[in-house]
């Protein structure tokens, strides 16, 4: 005779998420009307972006616990709102992301300003979680919704006298309040040689935890390039410049010695002001070990073949 | 022949040290209702560390400001409680540096050896606070009158290096935005000038009396 053990959890006992997640916005709404009540104006309920559609999963992803949703958009480093952590989902709410479009220009085929929504009905978006290393020595791991940068740079056509991208963010200090103080040279650019551009893992993020970018994570479109520093991955782009020789970016321009145009995840490698030999995951307390490209080195260690990485970081 | 008796003094209210002790807590409990409420972030090691340091070099500052404000405003009653105040400073650099030894770091010698040695920051921090240690550990009465008045005075102008050193770890901590270190820096500047501008003019005065 067959037993048959039924299964743990019945299908019908599942709470549908719909359900689970009003119900937890209305825990949150409920703590914080309480915490309203005594400190006035202090808290307020995160706003959650609108969920994007027809994600499927990509190749790539990591089953590290994602960084809870609250520390990825709330733990920042995008100095075009403010220099503190916590400035830029504070001050972000000022920047227009629609209309928003990409201008392509320089040694490609197809130049032209293309429109965000255009550009999102040209490739379908998939979900890669990632593990993000910022050279100050902390991490996440962020579920990022967007597709392979790879897919755009070969529709535009480079020609072959592209050898490198620069990427340019949004320069307006209206809505970029940030950007009136002269912390770094603005707009902020960013670069990568055409091989790395190319790499399947390089990403053009246009959502995060299944829902739209939120604006201080780099709304509408940014760039995700996991073996290297978070500041590499340039937020807001409205700039793409093919180009023949090595392009200016701007944490190299502030302080060339302390960051390369490379900015490869290395452990060897140390800022001149903190070893980046261990890092600490945000939410955790003890520190874990630095992985070379962040361990993505699999992936990626080819592309520096006969490299001096200690020189060239 | 008797000594003169001293000058009548202002006695200052009983409750000035209770009330600046007080004052002098506040960034911990901020700190420890910021600990509750989820207010120190998603880094709260990193925002321990910060606000403890903040506060450190806050109050030193506050120490080396009592004697100009007593030759300005003629007021005594600052002077009672600098001892207070210098002692919260060592109090809050201590968490500080605990906070980077025991939470940061972990207690992980040979990184932090590493560090001091490698890192100018590192070492000019590490080097403010052994400036303070002596201070603190003379800070008692036995120890001004086991030292003499002279030589205690001479020992405590190692608050100016140690502040000096403090404003320099934060300045060469910070990666790009220098307001919040060079305003501690312009602070610290006018409260040495100060002393420096009487100096001056005491030898000056010396040279050619009037």
């Amino acid at each position: 005779m067959l037993i048959k053990r039924p299964p743990d959890v019945l299908p019908s006992e599942i709470t549908p998420e719909s359900v689970y997640r009003r119900r937890r916005d209305f825990l949150r709404t409920a703590a914080v009307a309480g915490a309203g009540l005594l400190l006035p104006g202090l808290l307020s309920a995160p706003a959650r972006a609108a969920k994007i559609e027809g994600v499927a999963p990509g190749p790539f992803g990591t089953d590290e616990e994602p960084t809870p949703y609250d520390a990825v958009t709330g733990y920042n480093n995008f100095y075009e709102f403010g220099t503190g952590k916590s400035d830029p989902a504070a001050n972000a709410h000022s920047l227009r992301t629609r209309p928003w479009s990409v201008a392509v220009e320089g040694e490609v085929a197809k130049p032209g300003v293309y429109d965000i929504e255009d550009i999102l009905k040209w490739f379908p978006l998939e979900e890669r979680i990632y593990r993000l290393r910022c050279v100050e020595a902390w991490s996440m791991v962020i579920p990022w919704v967007g597709f392979p940068l790879a897919f755009l740079v070969k529709r535009v056509e480079p020609t072959s006298r592209a050898k490198f991208i620069q990427f340019v963010t949004l320069h307006d200090p209206e809505q970029m309040p940030g950007q009136k103080r002269p912390v770094l040279q603005w707009p902020y650019v960013e670069g990568l040689r055409m091989d790395e551009a190319l790499h399947p893992l390089a990403l053009l993020a246009v959502g995060l935890y299944g829902e739209t970018l939120p604006n201080q994570n780099g709304a509408p479109i940014r760039l995700v390039v996991p073996w290297k520093y978070g500041f590499k991955s340039i937020k807001s782009i409205v700039g793409l410049r093919f180009v023949e020789g090595q392009p200016e970016t701007s944490w190299n321009r502030a302080a060339a010695g302390e960051y390369g145009f490379y900015a490869n995840v290395n452990p060897a490698v140390d800022h001149p002001r903190w070893s980046q030999a261990r890092e600490r995951r945000i939410g955790e307390f003890l520190k874990r070990d630095t992985l070379p490209f962040n361990g993505y080195a699999e992936q990626v260690a080819g592309l520096y073949g006969g490299m001096d990485l200690g020189k060239n970081f | 022949m008797k000594p003169n008796p001293t000058p009548t003094r202002r006695v200052p209210p009983r409750w000035l040290k209770p009330a600046v002790f007080a004052l002098c807590l506040l960034p911990l409990a901020l700190l420890a209702w910021r600990a509750v409420s989820g207010g120190l972030g998603a880094n709260p090691i990193e925002a321990f560390i910060r606000h403890n340091g903040d506060w450190a070099l806050r109050l030193l500052l506050l120490t080396l400001a009592v004697t100009p404000l007593r030759r300005l405003t003629g007021w005594t009653w600052p002077l009672r409680v600098r001892r207070m105040i210098g002692l919260f400073a060592f109090f809050y650099a201590t968490l500080h540096l605990l906070g980077y030894v025991g939470l940061d770091q972990f207690f992980d010698w040979p990184a932090i050896g590493a560090d001091i040695l490698k890192r100018p920051y590192i070492t000019i921090g590490m080097s403010a606070f052994a400036l303070l240690v002596p201070l603190a550990a003379t800070s008692t009465d036995a120890m001004l009158r086991r030292l003499g008045g002279r030589r205690w005075q001479r020992l405590h102008r190692l608050a100016y290096l140690a502040a000096g050193a403090g404003v320099l770890h934060f300045l060469w901590l910070v990666k790009a935005d220098l307001r919040e270190p060079l305003l501690y820096a312009a602070i610290l500047l006018l409260l040495l000038g100060f002393r420096l501008v009487r100096f001056l003019r005491r030898v000056h005065g010396a040279r050619h009396p009037a």
